[in-house]
């Protein structure tokens, strides 16, 4: 096989893609930690005063949206589109939001690698067609999750160690063509990479090579080195994962300093009972829009990127032994 | 074999990475699992259950006056009963987190995969919510239960009369 298919260029440029506002919702055990207390809106647990997880799950991603709307005084009729999507079977989460949102409406899956999946459709929608104001989001429930791809909550089974535990909440980002103080600068499309990795309790390390081959490719095709970076975030690799990859580009010669990953920091890994760190397509939504926007907004960062993971099995696909192939989506933002 | 392009002083040099080099790669660097704490604590929690039920199949004989077999009936139908009710109150998960086979190879772990598959299935109706799914995870214990008793059964009436 040619190694060209590498050598590809994967990166979208944006020159007119800036964020104008974004909103989050966290369940119980985000809120408690260490970046709780930059989530506007949270529950203090899973059912949020609805009769099912599902409809919770929706409940969430509402509340997301609109407090990313009403920040900037914009309702639903100034939205030229809405990307999203979410983890579950026929994205029902982000598919019975959008039946009220009242906008053209593209649903995208991803697995965990949603949030920069939805943010580089929607920016690439602002740059180059004419729906300039276009609203991206995306969600997962911990036991919505559970269940679809796990086992029941109550199950009495000792999780294995290698495990991640599946962030609750919602992250929403408003991308228009008007200026503001933080773009879209980059999005690297990511490939499917698949290391024949089979053990579905232990996704940090079946996705570490996906986030190793966008990191590289993005960093090639702009020629940029990872010190052009304030911070590079993966979404969802785990302490374990995050080792692994840390430890790959060692061996390229590069020290990852300034880097870390999403479950990682929405938790505190320690304390919470979140294994070996959080997972879920919201993880990554909630730490850039919720946590690290607002630092790119005050210049405390000034460029980052953002590589979102995802692990595109489905539960039958594990039943029937198969591996697990992985991709990531990367996109940088930087203060204008 | 996936490739991976890698950066070297600006020069692209495109080198292949194989599934077993990752592997070792990440064996080497894989966080120790604490395999003797499980099994101590699922000798002591699983003891403690024995322990439980040989308690009750005592109290069993003496306040109802039956006999050592008799009394085994009633006392699973206790342990199944509280098992139940722990896993209702979201209690037995978190004492299996600890527990692992101590709680989960006694008769309680099958009452656990029982309530809790039904509970979660009830969001979706009483037929095809809990009645449907309430075997999920325990149903391939019965197959297997079914299956080895007729067996055995057919081994035992063949040599054995």
């Amino acid at each position: 096989m040619s190694s060209s298919a590498s050598q590809k260029n994967a990166t979208l440029t944006f020159q007119n893609v800036y964020i104008e506002s974004t909103g989050t919702f966290v369940g119980p055990i985000e809120k408690e930690g260490p970046l709780g207390d930059y989530f506007e809106n949270y529950s203090d647990d899973l059912y949020y005063g609805e009769k099912t997880f599902e409809k919770a799950e929706r409940e969430m991603s509402k509340i997301a949206i609109d407090s990313c709307l009403q920040k900037v005084n914009r309702t639903y009729d100034d939205l030229d589109l809405v990307v999203a999507g979410d983890l579950l079977n026929q994205l029902t989460a982000s598919n019975f939001v959008a039946k009220d949102l009242n906008t053209p409406f593209i649903g995208v899956y991803g697995a965990c690698s949603t949030a920069c999946l939805s943010m580089l459709n929607a920016a690439t929608y602002v740059e180059h067609t004419s729906f300039k104001r276009v609203l991206a989001y995306t969600s997962s429930h911990n036991a919505t999750a559970e269940r679809q791809y796990r086992y029941p909550l109550e199950y009495g089974i000792q999780k294995k160690d290698m495990t991640t535990y599946t962030a609750t909440g919602c992250g929403s980002i408003l991308l228009s063509n008007q200026v503001s103080n933080v773009r879209i600068a980059h999005a690297t499309i990511g490939k499917v990479i698949d290391l024949n990795q089979k053990d579905a309790n232990d996704m940090g390390r079946a996705m570490v090579p996906c986030a190793y081959d966008t990191l590289h490719q993005h960093l090639n095709d702009l020629q940029r080195t990872v010190n052009d970076y304030d911070l590079i975030v993966t979404g969802d690799l785990s302490t374990y994962g995050k080792e692994i990859l840390k430890e790959l580009f060692k061996a390229d010669g590069i020290n990852l300093d300034n880097y870390d990953d999403c479950g990682c920091m929405l938790f505190d890994i320690a304390n919470q009972e979140v294994f070996q760190g959080g997972s879920g397509c919201a993880c990554s939504a909630l730490v850039s829009y919720g946590y690290l926007y607002p630092l790119l907004q005050q210049k405390k960062l000034h460029r980052i990127l953002i590589l979102a993971t995802g692990a595109l099995l489905s539960p039958t696909s594990t039943q029937q032994k198969e591996s697990i192939p992985c991709i990531s989506h990367a996109i940088s933002m930087e203060v204008v | 074999m996936n490739k991976f392009i890698r950066l070297v002083k600006n020069r692209i040099e495109v080198k292949l990475m194989n599934e077993n080099q990752y592997n070792k790669l990440a064996e080497d660097l894989k966080p120790k699992v604490s395999y003797f704490k499980n099994a101590v604590l699922a000798f002591l929690f699983g003891g403690c259950i024995g322990l439980f039920g040989q308690i009750l199949v005592r109290i069993y004989m003496n306040v109802l006056h039956l006999t050592e077999k008799e009394a085994g009936t009633p006392m699973i139908v206790t342990m199944i009963l509280i098992a139940c009710i722990l896993t209702g109150l979201g209690i037995f998960d978190k004492i299996a987190k600890y527990a692992g086979a101590g709680t989960f190879v006694p008769i309680t772990g099958f009452a656990n995969a029982l309530t809790s598959a039904a509970l979660e299935s009830k969001s979706e109706g009483i037929v095809l919510g809990v009645a449907s799914n309430m075997f999920k995870l325990g149903g391939a214990v019965i197959t297997f239960g079914v299956v080895a008793a007729y067996v055995m059964g057919v081994i035992r009436y063949v040599f054995f009369g």
